[in-house]
């Protein structure tokens, strides 16, 4: 009888809007920053505050500018797969947030340093233009200096083979992107 | 070494989980007895490795042992020791394991209440059970496990979420998770019915205390995080309609209509296949709440957790017990259709009313709560429903359906002369309305309608609720109520209570915001309020601004308010304590805002009439299904069909 098929038939429909939701990525909400060049930012460096990171040293290459601080757990979760993306050849700008100088030069020294540089930002100033909530947020940076995309949470394989690699991919070729190849094959 | 041991444990209890789970429903189906007979030793040995499991999870936390990356991500070394212990299931991971905790508990009482039953039965019942358990530790197993280890360890862990350092947090949890989990047990019953293909009145006998247990679990467990929104997040609001709430609510409405449904299948053997249907719908809704909350599909504040395979697992796990009963119940139902019938003036009217009504609500609820996703699915971009949506839709099914519980509970099963029901409850219904007309003017001068219409129907089933037993103790007339009927009528005067509570409530809450300095008198909402400045006060891990506020009436000093904001040392974002000043009549709610130079401060002043009876309404509620499980006729009943089955379901049809 068919009444007693309807409440699988509703579940059912239930369900295949939850497999199509579960490809969307609910922690997306659109940057307005995307697709926008990348704000200017100069920070002394945290293992040398002689020395200043600015957004200038960034052009011309593709990049990530990734928001760290050793306060935040999930950033050490990350961290071995940032090293990994540096290893391959990747130029990654760090932005230290509310951190404590001797505290991140202890972390890098401890963990590795994946970063060209990082740039020392204790009052968490500079990242308000990056529209930054917390941390870890990655910034995806055009060699023409855009901002390709942003991602919250702690970064994965599977997220950079997801979310990354297709722009990449668009945006640069085998030439520009040498890591394209050690990290970009699924 | 001892994490690992928690993940070995954990493991074993997989592996238990899942010959509980396969064993006894294969020998069920073939009639091997020693197999079926595996159900209840599987189920103990479960229990016993999952206990195991979580007390080293708990363990770990209390040792600060921040090698474990769950340790590190929700506690920290200055954590209060009491918060340390609740912080097991203050994240994801955590959460997962207290919920196969609970269900293991759950397990072991259904092996030990089931005794009583046909062995084919019971052993299909836990069967069930354990491919429940064993789907639910797959899943924290390969998703979230809570033992994983993080390398290199850190010199102190990421503190537990400071909303969350509350004793409200220490109970709400496990209340609200024996409840939800609760909810497989009458899915088991339901699954092992059809399985079976017989369903009937010592079925529903079976089942009906099991949902009632899991039903006032499932009410405290709301009640508590409901009172615990009120007073931590600040601003004085009981119910946000927010998915994580909206997912425990939709499983509450569904067992409170299987609840109504179950009595209608015990006393005359209908309803049958709707009230199956009933307990499959409940627990679905259950495991949806799960997955809301816990794969991210919806935003919810703790976005950083989720992670699409979780999302994916669940799903699966969703496919497999809901798509599978409703899979059973669309091919086996129709064996259930049943003998009987009742005139439409008839108990079983009012509660098929009941059940149509609540399950509209906790439609609207679901559409409320899905809506967001289901546009975006359909690319029809971002969108967000709030609780005016909520607030009107949900109000359409349920002020008829709680006024009808004044009616139905006074109607006769079968039929009912409609005149000796209309002689009956005709003062009480005028004393109802002509009360709940005069008491908004006269106590808060003005009311709209709808708050009229909400009061005297509250008025209204509270009278009801009580003409019973009034009439039994004040007038001795009458039969004697058995505990069961004594439960309900507590629990329906605790539905007039609440409603009573909410709407005034929210009809006459007064609010105002402003700015004082120290020294400085405000009046307002009746009283006066003297604000004498902040100091600062340090707390074992955090520092908190206290305001000092005397709440006055007529110049008499009523009580001192210190609401705080606190900052945590670790998770920096500030956090509200509002300070209540609570009396039956009224709260007076302060909370501190933000300074404002010069010592001046913003504070937030509520006044809430009567909300203490929302609370105390929804623990009336509960009180009602523990004296009902009571009843002599749930222990009677086990120890008669002890010697004889056919005596029993003679003696009660």
């Amino acid at each position: 009888m068919v009444k007693y098929i309807v409440p699988l038939a509703i579940f059912v429909i239930i369900a295949a809007f939850f497999a199509v939701g579960l490809r969307m990525n609910p922690n997306y909400v659109p940057s307005p920053l995307v697709g926008k060049q990348m704000p200017t930012f100069s920070l002394p460096s945290v293992t040398d505050p002689q020395n200043l990171v600015s957004s200038e040293a960034l052009a011309g290459r593709v990049s990530l500018v990734n928001v760290w601080g050793t306060w935040c757990v999930e950033c050490r979760h990350e961290h071995a797969f940032l090293l990994e993306l540096a290893r391959a050849g990747l130029p990654i700008y760090g932005l230290n947030v509310r951190d404590d100088r001797a505290a991140a030069i202890d972390w890098l020294a401890r963990l590795g340093n994946p970063y060209v540089s990082s740039g020392f930002d204790p009052e968490g100033k500079a990242v308000i233009d990056w529209g930054v909530t917390g941390a870890p947020e990655t910034f995806l940076i055009g060699s023409d200096g855009t901002i390709l995309h942003k991602h919250i949470s702690p970064l994965t394989l599977g997220i950079w083979q997801r979310d990354f690699v297709p722009l990449l991919r668009e945006h640069c070729g085998p030439a520009d992107c040498p890591f394209l190849a050690a990290l970009g094959g699924r | 070494m001892i994490p690992e041991f928690g993940q070995l444990a954990l493991a074993l209890a997989l592996c238990l989980a899942l010959v509980q789970g396969i064993v006894p429903l294969v020998g069920a189906a073939l009639g091997r007895v020693e197999w079926m007979a595996l159900a209840r030793p599987a189920a103990a040995g479960q229990f016993v490795f999952v206990a195991i499991a979580f007390g080293v999870l708990v363990y770990a936390f209390l040792s600060d042992d921040f090698s474990v990356l769950f340790v590190a991500q929700h506690s920290n070394s200055a954590l209060p020791v009491f918060y340390k212990a609740t912080a097991a299931w203050g994240g994801h991971e955590g959460s997962m394991l207290l919920w196969i905790a609970v269900l293991a508990v759950w397990t072991m009482a259904v092996a030990a209440g089931s005794r009583s039953q046909p062995q084919e039965f019971a052993s299909r019942v836990l069967g069930v059970l354990g491919i429940v358990s064993a789907g639910v530790i797959a899943f924290a197993f390969i998703t979230s496990n809570p033992f994983t280890r993080l390398v290199p360890t850190p010199a102190d862990g990421n503190d537990l979420n400071p909303l969350l350092q509350d004793p409200g947090m220490i109970f709400h949890p496990p209340t609200l998770y024996v409840g939800y989990v609760g909810m497989a047990v009458p899915f088991a019953f339901a699954v092992a019915a059809l399985l079976t293909g017989r369903l009937d009145k010592d079925w529903a006998r079976w089942t009906r205390p099991w949902t009632i247990v899991a039903w006032l679990f499932l009410t405290a467990g709301i009640t508590l995080g409901s009172w615990w929104a009120y007073y931590e997040l600040g601003w004085g609001g009981w119910w946000f309609w927010d998915p994580v709430e909206n997912s425990s609510f939709m499983p509450w409405l569904m067992a409170t209509a299987l609840l109504h449904s179950l009595a209608v299948t015990e006393r005359r053997g209908i309803f049958k296949s709707w009230t199956v249907l009933l307990a499959i719908a409940a627990f679905s809704l259950s495991l949806l709440g799960t997955f809301l909350t816990r794969a991210g599909v919806l935003i919810s504040v703790h976005a950083f957790a989720s992670d699409p395979t979780r999302g994916l697992f669940i799903l699966g796990l969703l496919g497999l017990f809901s798509g599978g009963g409703l899979l059973l119940y669309a091919v086996r139902a129709r064996h259930l259709e049943a003998e009987g019938g009742f005139k439409v003036m008839s108990r079983e009217t009012f509660l098929l009313a009941n059940n149509i009504l609540l399950v509209i609500g906790a439609f609207v609820v679901l559409l409320g709560t899905l809506a967001p996703l289901i546009i975006e699915a359909l690319g029809l971009g971002k969108i967000s429903v709030g609780p005016p949506y909520f607030n009107l839709m949900f109000l359409l099914p349920t002020l008829p359906l709680v006024a009808l519980i004044g009616v139905g509970m006074h109607t006769g099963w079968r039929t009912m002369p409609g005149d000796a029901l209309v002689r009956r409850l005709r003062m009480p219904a005028i004393a109802a309305v002509v009360v709940g007309v005069i008491v908004p003017f006269v106590f808060f001068e003005t009311a709209s309608v709808l708050t009229v219409l909400a009061v005297s129907i509250a008025l209204w089933v509270c009278v009801s609720s009580l003409l019973d037993p009034a009439r039994r103790i004040v007038f001795r007339t009458g039969a004697p109520m058995t505990r069961g009927q004594v439960g309900m009528c507590l629990a329906h005067f605790g539905v007039g209570v609440f409603m009573l509570g909410a709407t005034v409530a929210s009809a006459y809450n007064f609010e105002r915001d402003f700015s004082a300095r120290p020294g400085e008198q405000i009046e307002a909402g009746g009283y006066e309020f003297v604000f004498n400045g902040v100091r600062e006060v340090q707390g074992p891990n955090f520092v908190a601004a206290e305001g000092d506020i005397e709440l006055r009436s007529d110049g008499e000093l009523l009580s001192l308010l210190k609401p705080q904001v606190r900052t945590y040392q670790v998770q920096t974002q500030p956090m509200t304590e509002a300070a209540i000043d609570t009396n039956l009549a009224r709260d007076v709610f302060v909370a501190l805002g933000e300074p404002l130079g010069n010592d001046a401060w913003s504070i937030r002043l509520r006044v809430k009439p009567l909300i203490t009876f929302l609370w105390l309404g929804a623990g009336l509620m509960a009180l009602g299904g523990l004296v009902a499980i009571t009843d002599r006729r749930y222990r009677v009943a086990a120890r008669q069909t002890d010697r004889s089955p056919a005596q029993t379901a003679a003696g009660t049809a």
